[in-house]
């Protein structure tokens, strides 16, 4: 739906998209708690919906409309949520790791400084092969490890950092090897397969909830679609594409549900209708929300709004009624 | 502050429009004023009622027109309150933390050598023994990461102080200062703050050679959503400490490498400075000269050889780098028609070219020459002393610049 709004013009920029990889966010997300805390990068769609965050504000984000989880001001590779604590949303790649490993810290500070004993919250930090080259990955490793921090990273990885294989960025493209290197667990699973990322989910974020330190997981996944939608996908295989599309984790699943009779085909083609209906809202909702207002620019820039400063009649900019207007000058 | 001058409504009293001869009735008119100004109640946010009082104190002290201080000097706080007691300025900006830190459980300490070895500048020494491991965290050498790292905690709740032991490291924080620090709470709509503190000593020092001794201010000062400031005494660095960790915004303080072993005495009570205020160091007529950090002593200096030479020059120290404090800057304008700037920033891209364009651009009317700026030389600081004295502002030349402005 995503692809179709974008080529329709309802969107814009960069939207990176998710098919196939649906395993990886399911089996992970649905086993946290609200207060437990999710940073991913720019492919964060199916993040943000797994966390709780709805659709329509999802959408609307998308399209920009000031009635979007983060008033239209963040868009496709920025999703937050403070109600649902989903801390991004980042552009640059390994950016949100650091950030992930603040979360954790400040659930460790929680628990031994200010004492509230009960604080076991968990931080899941979510980025791509790609993203195991780069220093900040390395050096929160170590931090995390040191520190005990109760911190999951998984690895999200699809093969390609958009045109870049693994294989030719990597010299050891076995990640979850490094996880041992800085004394945590490193974990490889299935990422095409919900339940065994669900199982590998569980004893990561008990071990993380009980004090005990990181984990590093390592999941095998494949995006179906290219890098964005700008992305022509040229250079990858279509017999890779094949195999990995064979192994699609949502029809796996349904087959499983199927086979072990948890539920009908009725049952499965009910909860299909119903996702479709919430899409069509989401669209609908979105495409009626209204673009944001010229006074919107101006308003979240500092959250003490003294920091756009003393203007030369000396009151403060923010003072002045046109200022979020965007008429004033500033 | 600037509440106060609504309040007085005499905005005219304050900034006549012909400086010539103001300056008979331009004290009395100040003190005046002053005098009013005890009665007014601050309405205005948080906890600046406070420290309004104090910094309205020490505004009330008679002007002294030939008062230039000294290094081993304080301005004109050093008067404030005779029961103050006397500090160094690495020992204020420890005060200052320790009282936050006592105030507010939240405020924690994440930095290199900051934990059991006290700081590299001793800025936080006895912190860890008092507060323990964790709240005054030794980082391992990670600057991107740790700085993320405390910028993740000021989303989830805490309020770190992040210390760069030396500026110049902070450039491999850049990516998370510019792309988060700033950013995250506009894109996020404004559901996340990130109340945190980034500080550290930076500025020319004593052949530090040329990687230590960079001014990180004018790299900083284009990203959205950060303020800036720069102390210079020990009351201002105490002031300003408390008042950015108690700020809801990022805040990134900029402290020099040659100013730590200041003296001066400073108030007992607790009082914050406002971030987004300019400080007048010394009032005069001729000449307003613009300036922060370390060179507002070499500009005292000068101020002295200037006033035995028959000048009058204005000093502010504008201590809020970004954003800049147009009224007490324009005020001054207003009333000297002539503007020297002296920085340590580089020529190119300083605060001072932000500043002469500020300047230009709201009080072009009132000046009778052009902005003149002194900065450093676009030069990477060469360790040799006498080349490293040639690259930063001297007394001296001040001097001179004045005497040409007020030709």
């Amino acid at each position: 739906m995503c692809a179709q709004m974008y080529y329709r013009g309802k969107m814009f920029g960069f939207v990176h998209l998710y098919n196939g990889q649906e395993a990886v966010s399911t089996g992970f997300i649905k086993l946290l708690k609200k207060e437990d805390s999710v940073v991913s990068t720019y492919r964060d769609h199916v993040h943000a919906l797994s966390k709780g965050v709805s659709a329509r504000a999802v959408m609307s984000e998308l399209f920009g409309k000031t009635t979007g989880c983060c008033r239209g001001q963040g868009g496709s590779m920025h999703m937050f949520s403070k109600e649902h604590n989903l801390l991004g949303g980042f552009a640059f790649i390994g950016e949100g790791i650091p950030v992930a490993t603040g979360a954790a810290f400040t659930s460790k500070y929680r628990r031994e400084v200010l004492k509230e004993a009960d604080c076991d919250h968990v931080t899941l930090a979510f980025f791509g092969d790609g993203t195991c080259n780069n220093g900040q990955f390395f050096e929160c490793l170590n931090m995390a490890a040191l520190w005990k921090l109760p911190i999951v990273f998984v690895v999200e990885n699809n093969l390609w950092a958009i045109g870049m294989s693994h294989l030719r960025a990597t010299s050891d493209p076995q990640i979850y090897k490094k996880g041992p290197a800085f004394g945590m667990p490193g974990i490889y699973v299935d990422g095409m397969d919900v339940l065994k990322v669900r199982e590998v989910a569980k004893t990561a974020i008990e071990r993380a909830r009980r004090g005990e330190g990181p984990t590093l997981v390592e999941c095998e996944t494949y995006r179906f679609r290219g890098h964005s939608l700008a992305d022509p996908d040229e250079l990858r295989d279509p017999a890779e594409k094949a195999h990995y599309t064979a192994r699609d984790p949502i029809t796996a699943l349904k087959k499983y549900i199927i086979e072990n009779k948890l539920a009908s085909e009725a049952d499965l083609k009910a909860v299909d209708k119903k996702i479709e209906e919430v899409v069509e809202d989401a669209v609908e909702f979105a495409d009626e929300s209204p673009h944001p207002p010229r006074s919107q620019l101006l308003e979240n820039v500092f959250a003490d709004p003294k920091g756009f400063g003393i203007g030369p009649d000396g009151r403060y900019r923010c003072e002045d009624p046109k200022f979020t207007e965007g008429t004033a000058q500033v | 502050m600037a509440a106060i001058f609504q309040g007085v409504g005499a905005a005219t009293a304050l900034s006549p429009s012909n400086s010539i001869a103001s300056k008979k009735f331009q004290l009395p008119t100040r003190r005046s004023v002053s005098a009013r100004k005890r009665g007014i109640v601050l309405v205005r946010s948080d906890g600046s009622l406070n420290l309004g009082l104090n910094s309205r104190g020490r505004r009330d002290q008679p002007l002294i027109t030939n008062a230039v201080a000294t290094k081993s000097d304080g301005s004109a706080a050093s008067t404030a309150s005779k029961s103050g007691h006397e500090i160094l300025l690495f020992e204020a900006l420890q005060e200052g933390l320790e009282e936050e830190m006592d105030r507010d459980p939240r405020v924690c300490v994440m930095g290199e050598d900051v934990g059991h070895y006290g700081g590299s500048y001793k800025v936080t020494k006895g912190l860890a023994e008092k507060f323990g491991d964790l709240r005054v965290l030794d980082t391992p050498i990670a600057e991107n990461s740790f700085t993320g790292m405390g910028i993740g905690a000021a989303m989830t709740g805490l309020r770190p102080v992040v210390e760069g032991m030396n500026m110049g490291f902070l450039l491999l924080a850049f990516n998370q200062i510019s792309n988060n620090c700033g950013m995250l709470h506009y894109t996020s709509g404004g559901q996340f703050t990130i109340p945190i503190v980034i500080r550290g000593p930076g500025g020319v020092g004593r052949q530090l050679g040329a990687e230590h001794s960079q001014r990180l201010e004018s790299y900083f000062q284009s990203i959205p959503g950060i303020q800036m400031v720069a102390c210079s005494t020990p009351y201002n660095a105490k002031g300003l400490m408390k008042a950015a960790i108690r700020s809801e915004n990022p805040v990134i303080l900029f402290e020099h490498v040659l100013l730590y072993n200041l003296k001066e005495r400073i108030p007992d009570e607790d009082y914050i400075c406002n971030l987004e205020e300019a400080e007048m160091v010394r009032p005069g007529e001729h000449v307003t000269i613009l300036t922060y950090s370390r060179m507002r002593y070499h500009v005292m200096q000068a101020a002295k050889t200037l006033v035995n030479k028959g000048y009058d020059p204005e000093v502010i120290d504008i201590r809020s780098l970004k954003p800049f404090d147009l009224y007490t800057i324009g005020n001054s304008v207003k009333k000297t028609h002539r503007v020297l700037i002296v920085e340590e920033c580089m020529r190119t891209g300083g605060i001072g070219a932000s500043l002469t364009a500020a300047i230009n651009e709201n009080f072009h009317d009132y000046l009778d020459a052009p902005i003149v700026c002194l900065s450093s030389q676009d030069v990477p600081t060469p360790y040799a002393g006498t080349l490293e004295e040639w690259t930063v502002v001297q007394p001296a030349q001040i001097v001179t610049a004045v005497e040409q402005l007020c030709k």
